[in-house]
Order: C-alpha cells, then sequence, then structure tokens
C-alpha cells in the first residue's frame, strides 16, 4: 500500500485525552469521534485536514488510557498513517488492530516540517519526503500485520483467516 | 549471546527464528480469558467473525467476578451473556458463582495457567501470572475474541529490566511493600512497554502468594508484564494443580537486559501509596495518623490465604474502630473455604470485620464498600486513581494486609506496631 499525505506535526506525550476527548465517548461511532479529533488541541484540526494526512509526532503518541476510541477517531478524521519516534504500548496495538499503519522513526520525524508531502511505502517500509528530496528505510512490518492493515483491522483479518484456514482444511 | 526468560518463552510460542528485541511476531497462546466487562464485547466481535468453535475448549477462560455475583440489572445481563456463550461454545472454564474467584487469583490456583505459557488476558492484571515464571499480557477486547478465535496473539518483543533484590526483610514488610517501593523509585511509566524481571535473594525467599502480589502490579509502573523466574517454591504450588505438562524456562546468565536495577531491602519500611497514583509512595512513618472510613483487604493484589492469616494475625482479639467498615474478601471460594478451616473468618468477625464472596467489588468502585464524597480509604488493591472507589473526591491509599488491618483497629493509618 502506498500512503502520499500532507504532515501535520505534534509534539512528544500527545495523550489519547487530546485526541479524543473523554467527554466524547459515550459512543464508538467512528464519524462521529472523528468529528472531535484532536479538538482540544487545535479546534480547527478536523476541518483543515485531508483526506490521507499524516500525523508526525515526538515520542509517546498515544499515551494514557486504554481506549481503542483514540486510532478510530483519527482515522475516521482522514489520518492515513502515523509516524512518531515512538508510541504508547496500547496506542501502538488498538492502531494495528483497527487498521490504521504506523511507524516508528526518529529520523523522519526529527527532518520533516510541518506541511511536508511524504509517500509511504507500508510493504517496503519506505517513507520519503517528497518535499525534501529524502528517503528513510524504517522496519518492515511482518506480512501479517501488513495484512491486518490492507483489510481494515484485527477484526476483519480474523475472518480472512478463518477462511483460509477452512479451505487448507 | 544469552536470553532472557521472556525471550525463550517467545521463541518457543513462535515459527520466527532469531527473535530480536522489537521484532513484531504472532505467538501461539496457552491460555485466554475474559471477565464479565471486557467478555461481551469480544463475545460479539468473536460471533460476527464466522468462528465456529473457540481455538481450544480447554484453554479458555470466563469468569464473572467484577460485578458478579450480580449487582444490578445490567451486569446481570452481561454475566448472563457469558453463561450462554460458555453453554454453546462448551467452553470449560466458566466459572459460575459458588465456583468463581478473582480472575487473576483463581486461574494459578486451579493449575489453568503455568509456568513458560504464554497467556493472554482481556484484563490488565494478567501479569499476575508472571509470578510462575509465564508471559502473560493483558489486552483489549478486540485482541481476546481474535486469540479466541485463532489461538495466536501478535505482539512486539519486549525489552527486559531485571530487579535485583537484596538484603533483609524487616518484619511486616511484604511483597507489596517491595512493588510499592519499586515502583515509587521507577514511576507509572518507568517501565513504559517492558518486561520487569524480579530476581535476587529476597525474591527467592518470598512465597507464591507474595510473588503474585509483586507480579500484579508491574503494570502500574507501565509494564507490559512482570516475571519471575520459577524454582522450587513455584513447583510445590504447581503440584497437583497442573492438568497439563509445561515448560520450565531460565534466564541466560549471559542474557541481555536493557537495564539492571538493584535495590537493597533491608531499610525499607513497609510503604503506603498516597492518592491518586500508585508511585506517591512514603513509609509507614510519614503516613501515621491519617484518618480513615474504611479498610479494604482483597482483591487480585492481596486476597490470597497469606494475605488473610496476616490481617488475622493483628485483628485477633481487636475491635474495629467504631467509625471504620472493615471489608474482608477472600479473593477465590478455595481461599475462602481455607480460611474458615483456620478459624480466620471467626477472628474478623468477631472483631467487627465484614466478610464477602470473591469479587472485585470495591477494588474498582463495583459494589460492596463504596466511597462517599470526602471519605477516605486504606486499601491492598493496586490503584488508587480518582474515583477509583467511589465518589471522585474520595481518595483511597494503597498498602499491604497488615496495614490495612492495624488501620482497621486504630482508625488511623497505623503500622501493626502500635496494635499490640
Ligand atoms: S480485583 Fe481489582 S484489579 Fe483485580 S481484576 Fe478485579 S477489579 Fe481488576
Amino acid at each position: 500500500m502506498i500512503i502520499k499525505g500532507k504532515v501535520w506535526k505534534f509534539k512528544d506525550n500527545i495523550d489519547t485525552d487530546v485526541i479524543i476527548p473523554a467527554r466524547y465517548l459515550n459512543t464508538s461511532d467512528p464519524k462521529e469521534l472523528g468529528l472531535h479529533c484532536m479538538e482540544d488541541y487545535d479546534s480547527e484540526f478536523v476541518k483543515k485536514i485531508n483526506q490521507g494526512d499524516i500525523i508526525v509526532a515526538g515520542r509517546n503518541f498515544g499515551c494514557g488510557s486504554s481506549r481503542e476510541h483514540a486510532p478510530i477517531a483519527l482515522k475516521a478524521a482522514g489520518v492515513s498513517c502515523i509516524i512518531a519516534q515512538s508510541f504508547a504500548r496500547i496506542f501502538f496495538r488498538n492502531a494495528i488492530n483497527i487498521g490504521l499503519p504506523i511507524f516508528e522513526s526518529v529520523e523522519v520525524v526529527d527532518q520533516c516540517s510541518p506541511g511536508n508531502i511524504l509517500e509511504v511505502d507500508t510493504v517496503q517500509g519506505v517513507i520519503k519526503n517528497l518535499s525534501k528530496d529524502k528517503v528513510y528505510k524504517t522496519n518492515l512490518l511482518p506480512e501479517f500485520i501488513l495484512k491486518v492493515i490492507s483489510v481494515g483491522g484485527l477484526r476483519e483479518y480474523v475472518k480472512e483467516e478463518l477462511k483460509r484456514r477452512e479451505k487448507n482444511v | 549471546m544469552g536470553k532472557t526468560i521472556v525471550e525463550k518463552i517467545l521463541s518457543a510460542h513462535t515459527d520466527t527464528d532469531n527473535l530480536r528485541v522489537g521484532d513484531i511476531i504472532k505467538a501461539r497462546v496457552d491460555f485466554a480469558f475474559a471477565n464479565d466487562i471486557t467478555a461481551p464485547i469480544a463475545i460479539k466481535y468473536f460471533k460476527e467473525s464466522g468462528a465456529r468453535q473457540v481455538f481450544d475448549k480447554k484453554r479458555v477462560g470466563l469468569i464473572p467476578d467484577h460485578f458478579a455475583p450480580n449487582k444490578d440489572i445490567k451486569s446481570a445481563e452481561q454475566c448472563k451473556l457469558l453463561k450462554e456463550f460458555a453453554q454453546e461454545y462448551e467452553i470449560e472454564n466458566y466459572f459460575e458463582i459458588g465456583k468463581m474467584g478473582v480472575e487473576h487469583a483463581l486461574l494459578p490456583e486451579k493449575g489453568l495457567v503455568l509456568p513458560g505459557d504464554v497467556v493472554v488476558g482481556a484484563d490488565s492484571h494478567t501479569d499476575t501470572s508472571g509470578a510462575l515464571g509465564a508471559f502473560a499480557i493483558g489486552v483489549g477486547s478486540t485482541d481476546f475474541a481474535a486469540v479466541m478465535a485463532l489461538g495466536e496473539v501478535w505482539l512486539k518483543v519486549p525489552s527486559t529490566i531485571k530487579f535485583i533484590y537484596s538484603g533483609k526483610l524487616k518484619k511486616w514488610v511484604s511483597g507489596k511493600d517491595l512493588i510499592l517501593y519499586t515502583i515509587s523509585k521507577i514511576g507509572v511509566d518507568g517501565a513504559n512497554y517492558k518486561v520487569m524481571e524480579f530476581s535476587g535473594e529476597v525474591i527467592k525467599g518470598l512465597s507464591m502468594d507474595s510473588r503474585f502480589t509483586i507480579c500484579n502490579m508491574a503494570i502500574e509502573a507501565g509494564a507490559k508484564t512482570g516475571i519471575i523466574e520459577p524454582d522450587e517454591i513455584t513447583l510445590e504450588y504447581i503440584k497437583g494443580r497442573a492438568k497439563r505438562s509445561f515448560q520450565i524456562y531460565n534466564s541466560d546468565p549471559d542474557a541481555h537486559y536493557e537495564k539492571i536495577i538493584e535495590i537493597n531491602v533491608s531499610k525499607i519500611e513497609p510503604q503506603v501509596a498516597f492518592p491518586h497514583l500508585p508511585e506517591n509512595t512514603k513509609p509507614i512513618s510519614e503516613a501515621k495518623g491519617i484518618k480513615i472510613d474504611q479498610s479494604i483487604i482483597g482483591s487480585c493484589t492481596n486476597g490470597r490465604i497469606e494475605d488473610l492469616r496476616i490481617a488475622a494475625e493483628i485483628l485477633k482479639g481487636q475491635q474495629v474502630h467504631s467509625e471504620v467498615r472493615l471489608i474482608i474478601i477472600p479473593a477465590t471460594q478455595d481461599i475462602y473455604l481455607q480460611a474458615i478451616r483456620e478459624g480466620l473468618i471467626e477472628i474478623f468477625i468477631t472483631a467487627g470485620g465484614a466478610v464477602s464472596t470473591p469479587t472485585c467489588g470495591p477494588c474498582l468502585g463495583g459494589y460492596m464498600g463504596i466511597l462517599a464524597k470526602g471519605e477516605r480509604a486504606i486499601s491492598t488493591t493496586n490503584r488508587n486513581f480518582v474515583g477509583r472507589m467511589g465518589h471522585p473526591e474520595s481518595e483511597v491509599y494503597l498498602a499491604s494486609p497488615a496495614i490495612a488491618a492495624a488501620s482497621a483497629i486504630l482508625g488511623r493509618i497505623a503500622s501493626p506496631e502500635e496494635v499490640k
């Protein structure tokens, strides 16, 4: 999968309360959650972001509560990929489980500026900063994680995997 | 280079060769479980996935413990879902009230989680079973549904911080005090994503009950899990319980650790964690005198027989303070029965304590001891977050059963030394 989008840059320790404030957790409807994504950080964020844009952030992105609502809100708001220096453990899990590709890279984060255009090859683990004409190689995601992401999340993956196993029996 | 116990366990559960820290792998799961809060969503997802059966009927556990015995209609509906699902899919390890216990105490006791296992639980304190030398991690409902369907879990191979405890424990200093002290030293995110491996002569000298308490709270330092290498004490505990074969793993002497932290325990006093974080820990000498309204002895942290014995030792022949509610909750039915046989329950009731059937109850502010506005509790549980046990303006202080029992008698946070 090739993702191309504009960079929105965030600092260290963006917590899940910033990503989706707790007052909106009475729903799990992605559309509804997406409308309030990052609202307390920048009330215009949802209006400004375009489908496919990329979040680039510092350390410990997604710290705080363990709710799956946070990556769901980001994905629904149009975020196609997150690149951070590091992720909080449960956010990392939840993002993959809902099919949102995420990469850890200190280099990419350090060297890119807000508004840069990035192109991410999720399969090859190659990130290109088209605005700065730089290419980075990140850790390859294992095949089944790529599968999880490409089918749209762990729940879809389970369905496909069950079908595959059934055929193989 | 050598390997840590966790690296060895994960290697044995995946097809990937040469595991490295940071690798993402698929691991085969030996036992998976959920409770009345986390299972219902997972059951919905599981059914939607089209799975016709769980990966192994003997290796899935469903434990209604949080709001069970059903505290209200909503919890009754949740618990009913678990029961019906267990019937429909012939899940063997469904524990009805009367056979039930708090999941993290119950599963090791029943021999369902064993050394060398990969254990996945839809509850954050799944790390408790690490005390047996298993790799036990808490996950969300989506993950649990996937494990039930496929029998495997994806995870990132974590690095390990090794804690070595040496010295001699002071009187009344328990596993609870060691873990509270450790969390206060490294902070609530001090082990974020990493494994905490607890070792050293002090750990080797601890009972299984104390070891469970320590691993239980690794998550409160942000850890992915806690683990202790199995030894004779572990094997003694397993004997007569294990229902299947298991494998013992140990860390190699030249294993690579992200960090090694040495702690001399000789000077450590009993600890009390002040509101509202487990890292706000102070020695008992600095906590004495704080007035309390309630004392809770129980939970997956400290509701085991050793905990009840210590509480009884202090409460024997004493009276609970007239303005304090002492609530004692044995973590499982077996522990409850054992406490009756040893005469501990009689001591509690004679002292003026209330004893409950096993449940999580007040630990997460469910029921069976909720705090009113402005009330304060001392508790042997593991979290003292804002509103954890009731009103947002109530307070929870975390401590060992010895401190909780002594405080119940004196009506203020107190050391057992003050009682005798
Ligand atoms: S006793 Fe408390 S911490 Fe343990 S499983 Fe129950 S609610 Fe969670």
